[in-house]
C-alpha cells in the first residue's frame, strides 16, 4: 500500500501538519499493493486531489473513473482497457460486455503486457457503485485475484464502508480516513488565496471574519473559498475608497458583517447566482409571485383546507355555527400539530366551500375559477395528489409555507392566523 | 548503519577463514522485505505448507486423484466463512496434484466464478473457451444446455473413443450459481457427475453455510452431499505463532545478517505485552487470515529505510485504524449547526421512542433549545437549516423512513436517524471546541 505525503504543488494543498494520515514511500517494480483501498472523508477534504497528485508525481499507471459518468459498467470497462492497454484492447469488447468479457480481455492483454508497476483504478463517488449490478462491486474489490495481474482498485467516497458491504460479505478493502480540516487549517488554506494588491495580514483578517460568520454553518472548503472570493471586493471597499485603513479591523468588520449575513440567505443557499449578488441588487429568490385576486383567495382557502382538520370547518366558516363543545377543541399536543406533520390532502369540494365563505363578494362558479386552480397547480403552489383514474374527485395539497401565505393574506387584508386551528 | 555494514563486509572479505556471507545496503534490504511480505499479504501467495487443515487437504487430494486417475465422478462443496482459506486450500491441493504426472497429463480444469459468470449462457461460453473447444463447436446451435454440455464432453474423448478425459470444474462463489434461472448449469453438472457419461469432478466454494437450502430438490438429489468445512479451531497461542510466521522472512533472503536481526525482532515483538493485548482483541473478533493480513499490511507500510523494524507502536496504531468507528470519524467533521440538528433528533427519538421525524419537527425542537438559551448565535433561517439537513441526508446519517418521496414537500418528508445514542455522545466528547451549552443540551433529560 502506498502511504501518501503532501506534495506542495497546486493551489489548494493541504497544510503540512496533516501528515498524520499520509507518508511517502518509494515503489519498486513487481511490488504488490493491497487489492482494494477505500478512502473516505468529507467533501473537499482533499481525497481526489491528493490521490491525483500522487499518481502524477510518482508516475504510476492509473486511470481515474468517475462513477457519475460511468452510468453503465460497459463505460467503465472501456475506459479501463483504453487507459491500460490502448484502443485495440478496448475495441475487442463486444456490444454489451459482461464482466466476464472484461476479465477475459484483461487477462489476455496483461499476459502480453504484464504490469511493471502496480496499476491503479481510482473510482470517485464510489457510493454510486451500490446502485449498479450486485456483482460489480464485489468483483472490483477482488480484481487483482480475478485477472491475476498487479492491479489495485481505489474507491473514494463520502459514505462509510459499512453502508457498502454486500449481504454475504466480500473482500474487505483497506480503509483510510481523510480527516476534516480544523478551523486553523481552514484559515491557513484560505489565506493562500490572497489578492496581490493587498497584504497577507489584511486578507488573513478578512478570512478570520468570514470564518467567524460561516464556520458554525459550513466547513466545506470549496464553499468557503467561493464565498471568500465573492465578498472580498465588498470588504475592500472602504479601504479602496480611502474611508478606512487596512488595520482598522473594527470598521471593516462593521461594514462587511451585514453583507455576509445577507450572503448566507442568498449565495450560500445558491438561490441567487454569484453574478447577481455581485451587482448588489440584493434580491432574494422569493420575489413575490403576483397572483390575481381570486387566486390569492383560492390559495388561502387551500392552505386552510390543508392545515385545519375537516371537523373544525363548521366552527371557522359558518356564520352561525351554534354550540360547539369545548371538549372537541382541546389544545392538541404539539406533536400532532399540523404545521409539523405537513399539509393534508383535501377534495375539491371542500376547497370551493371554504373559498366561497372566505371571499367577501359573491362569486359565480365559472370555468375561470377552476382554471385558476389548475394554474396554481402548474405554479407548484398546490400539488395534485389524487390517483390518475379518479377524474371526478381530485384531491390537492397546499405546498406553501406559513410565511408565504401570511404575506399573501396581508395583501388582501385577510387575517389568516385567526382561521388556523393550530393557533387557537 | 550503512557505513558499519560496508566496513563489516570489508572485514569479512579480508578474513578468508570465515564463510562468505552476502550483504546488501539497507535500502535494498528494505525493498526486498517489502517485496516478499507484500506478496504474502496482498497477493495471497500460496504458502509452502498449510497449517490446521491437513485432514481436509488429504480428503480433497484423495477425492480429486480418484477422478483424475481412476475416472470416478465426484462432487464436493468447500464451505467456510470469508477469508477462511478455501481458495488457498484448493490451490494447494491442485499444486500437489500437478506433481503427479498422470494427473498433469490427463486432467483438464475449468474455473468458473459466480461473480463473473452471472448467467448460464455466459458460463457455457466460458467452459467452451477454457476447454479450447471453440473451433469444434463453431457455429453450431444446440437445443438445450444439456445437449451442449454433452457435446463438449464428447469432444474430449480420447483417441480410442473409450472414455472422455477427466474434467475438474471449480465453481467459486457457488451460492451465486444457485440464483441462475432453473439452476441449469448446476443441474447438468451434477447430472453428469452422477451418471456415467464422463468423469468430472465438481468442486464448489462458498461462504454460505446454508448453501444446500438454496439448491432445488432435483439438483440437491444429484449432489453427493459431500461437504468440507473450514471452520478455524485456532487457539490464541497458535494465533500468535501464526503472526510470527507471517512476519518472518525466509532463510533464502540475500542478506543473512539482516534476516536474523529481523526475525529476532519479530520474535520479541510477539512476546510484548501490549502487542499481545492488541492481538487478543483481533483474535476475539475474527481469526481468519484476511483480517490478519490487513493488520500486518498496515504495520508493514510503516517500515522504511529510516525505521527498518516493526515496533509495538506500529501494531497499536494499525489496530486502532482497523477498529476505528468510521461513523464517528465522519461525525467529527460536521459543522456545529449540523451537530445541533443531530442532538435535536436524538431528543425527538428519546421522547417519541424512535418514530420517524421531519425537518419541521427537528427545527421546532431546535427552536425550543434556542429559546431556553436566549443565544442569538444559532438563530438561522429555515433555508439554512434545510441545507444542513440535506447535507446530513447526503452523508446517509439520516435516511427516508419510506420511499414515497414524490408527493411530499421536502420539509415534511419523514426520516430516521441512523446513529445511536452512544455514538452521538462519544462524538460530542471528541468534537473539537464543542460549545458547552451543546453538551449540556445533549445530556439533559428535558426534551
Amino acid at each position: 500500500m502506498i502511504l501518501f505525503k503532501f506534495i506542495s504543488t497546486g493551489f489548494l494543498e493541504p497544510p503540512e501538519q496533516r501528515s498524520s494520515v499520509l507518508k511517502s514511500q518509494k515503489m519498486i517494480p513487481q511490488q504488490y499493493c493491497y487489492p482494494s483501498l477505500f478512502i473516505y472523508g468529507h467533501r473537499s477534504s482533499g481525497k481526489s486531489h491528493v490521490v491525483n497528485v500522487l499518481m502524477k508525481e510518482l508516475e504510476l499507471p492509473h486511470t481515474t473513473v468517475s462513477c457519475v459518468e460511468c452510468i453503465s459498467a460497459a463505460l467503465l470497462f472501456e475506459q479501463v482497457l483504453l487507459s491500460f492497454f490502448g484502443c485495440d484492447a478496448a475495441a475487442q469488447l463486444p456490444r454489451s460486455p459482461s464482466i466476464s468479457d472484461f476479465v477475459r480481455i484483461y487477462r489476455q492483454q496483461s499476459s502480453q503486457f504484464p504490469a511493471k508497476q502496480t496499476r491503479f483504478i481510482v473510482m470517485e463517488k464510489a457510493e454510486l457503485l451500490r446502485d449498479a449490478d450486485a456483482n460489480l462491486l464485489p468483483a472490483l474489490l477482488r480484481l487483482q485475484e480475478l485477472v491475476d495481474d498487479n492491479v489495485s482498485v481505489v474507491l473514494l467516497s463520502e459514505i462509510v464502508w459499512d453502508k457498502f458491504r454486500p449481504n454475504t460479505g466480500c473482500f474487505e478493502p483497506l480503509l483510510l480516513h481523510f480527516p476534516d480540516y480544523s478551523k486553523g487549517e481552514l484559515q491557513q488554506i484560505l489565506s493562500k488565496d490572497c489578492h496581490p494588491s493587498y497584504s497577507a495580514e489584511f486578507y488573513s483578517s478578512y478570512i478570520n471574519i468570514l470564518l467567524g460568520v460561516f464556520y458554525t454553518v459550513c466547513r466545506d472548503l470549496r464553499e468557503l473559498r467561493h464565498l471568500a472570493a465573492l465578498n472580498f471586493s465588498k470588504f475592500c471597499e472602504p479601504v479602496a475608497a480611502g474611508k478606512a485603513k487596512e488595520t482598522e479591523t473594527h470598521k471593516l468588520w462593521k461594514n462587511i458583517e451585514p453583507h455576509l449575513k445577507k450572503a448566507m440567505q442568498t449565495v450560500y443557499l445558491r438561490e441567487v447566482s454569484s453574478v447577481i449578488s455581485l451587482s448588489c441588487k440584493g434580491l432574494s429568490a422569493h420575489t413575490h409571485v403576483e397572483l390575481p385576486y381570486y387566486s390569492k383567495f383560492l390559495l388561502i382557502a387551500a392552505y386552510l383546507a390543508s392545515y385545519n382538520p375537516a371537523r373544525t370547518d363548521k366552527r371557522f366558516f359558518l356564520k352561525h355555527h351554534g354550540k360547539i363543545k369545548k371538549t372537541n377543541f382541546l389544545k392538541k399536543n404539539e406533536k400532532t400539530s399540523n404545521h409539523l406533520l405537513g399539509p393534508k390532502p383535501f377534495p375539491l369540494d371542500r376547497l370551493l366551500a371554504i373559498f366561497y365563505s372566505v371571499v367577501d363578494s359573491r362569486v359565480a362558479p365559472t370555468a375561470s375559477i377552476f382554471s385558476q386552480i389548475s394554474s396554481l397547480v402548474t405554479l407548484q403552489l398546490l400539488t395534485l395528489v389524487s390517483h390518475d383514474d379518479q377524474l371526478d374527485t381530485p384531491k390537492y395539497k397546499c405546498a406553501v409555507s406559513l410565511d408565504f401565505i401570511s404575506a399573501i393574506s396581508r395583501t388582501v387584508n385577510f387575517d389568516i392566523v385567526k382561521y388556523l386551528y393550530d393557533f387557537l | 548503519m550503512y557505513l558499519y555494514v560496508l566496513q563489516f563486509s570489508f572485514l569479512r572479505i579480508m578474513s578468508k577463514r570465515k564463510a562468505k556471507e552476502a550483504h546488501l545496503p539497507i535500502g535494498e534490504c528494505i525493498d526486498q522485505v517489502h517485496l516478499i511480505l507484500r506478496k504474502r499479504f496482498c497477493h495471497q501467495q500460496l504458502p509452502d505448507k498449510l497449517e490446521g487443515v491437513e485432514a481436509q487437504h488429504k480428503h480433497l487430494v484423495e477425492l480429486l486423484k480418484r477422478t483424475a486417475v481412476h475416472g470416478e465422478s465426484n462432487s464436493v462443496l468447500i464451505v467456510g466463512p470469508r477469508g477462511a482459506g478455501k481458495t488457498t486450500l484448493l490451490r494447494s491441493v491442485l499444486r500437489e496434484l500437478s506433481e503427479v504426472t498422470e494427473v498433469q497429463k490427463n486432467l483438464l480444469q475449468v474455473h468458473l466464478n459466480g461473480l463473473l459468470q452471472t448467467d448460464d449462457r455466459i458460463a457455457l461460453k466460458e467452459i467452451t473457451r477454457q476447454l479450447h473447444l471453440e473451433n469444434v463447436v463453431g457455429d453450431r446451435v444446440f437445443g438445450s444446455f444439456a445437449e451442449n454440455l454433452a457435446f463438449l464432453l464428447d469432444a474430449l474423448k480420447k483417441g480410442d473413443r473409450s472414455s472422455s478425459r477427466p474434467v475438474l470444474f471449480v465453481l467459486d462463489e457457488f451460492d451465486l450459481f444457485a440464483h441462475h434461472k432453473n439452476q441449469t448449469l448446476l443441474y447438468n453438472l451434477f447430472d453428469v457427475s452422477q451418471s456415467a457419461q464422463a468423469p468430472i469432478a465438481v468442486v464448489g466454494l462458498t461462504c454460505r453455510l446454508d448453501v444446500l437450502e438454496l439448491l432445488e430438490k432435483r439438483v440437491k438429489s444429484r449432489f453427493s452431499h459431500r461437504q468440507i468445512h473450514l471452520l478455524s479451531s485456532l487457539t490464541f497461542p497458535q494465533y500468535v505463532a501464526r503472526v510470527q510466521t507471517q512476519l518472518s522472512l525466509p532463510d533464502d533472503f540475500p542478506d543473512g545478517k539482516f534476516v536474523r536481526e529481523w526475525n529476532a525482532a519479530v520474535a520479541t515483538l510477539c512476546e510484548d505485552k501490549s502487542v499481545e493485548d492488541v492481538l487478543r482483541r483481533h483474535f476475539n473478533s475474527s481469526k481468519d487470515f484476511r483480517s490478519l493480513h490487513m493488520l500486518l499490511m498496515l504495520c508493514l507500510s510503516r517500515v522504511s529505510v529510516a525505521k527498518p523494524v516493526i515496533t509495538p507502536a506500529d501494531l497499536l496504531d494499525a489496530s486502532r485504524s482497523c477498529l476505528a468507528d468510521a461513523q464517528a470519524n465522519m461525525l467529527h467533521g460536521l459543522s456545529i449547526l449540523e451537530l445541533c440538528l443531530i442532538i435535536a433528533m436524538k431528543h425527538l427519538n428519546d421522547v417519541y421512542e424512535g418514530e420517524p421525524f421531519n425537518l419541521q419537527m427537528v427545527h421546532n425542537e431546535f427552536k425550543k433549545f434556542l429559546q431556553r438559551k436566549s443565544n442569538s448565535m444559532y438563530n438561522f433561517e429555515q433555508p439554512v437549516i434545510m441545507k444542513a439537513f440535506e447535507h446530513l441526508q447526503q452523508l446517509e446519517l439520516i435516511q427516508p423512513a419510506d420511499s414515497s418521496s414524490a408527493k411530499t414537500q421536502r420539509e415534511y418528508q419523514l426520516m430516521r436517524l441512523m446513529l445511536d445514542h452512544s455514538q452521538i455522545m462519544e462524538a460530542l466528547q471528541k468534537y473539537p471546541q464543542c460549545p458547552t451549552d451543546l453538551k449540556q443540551w445533549a445530556t439533559s433529560a428535558f426534551a
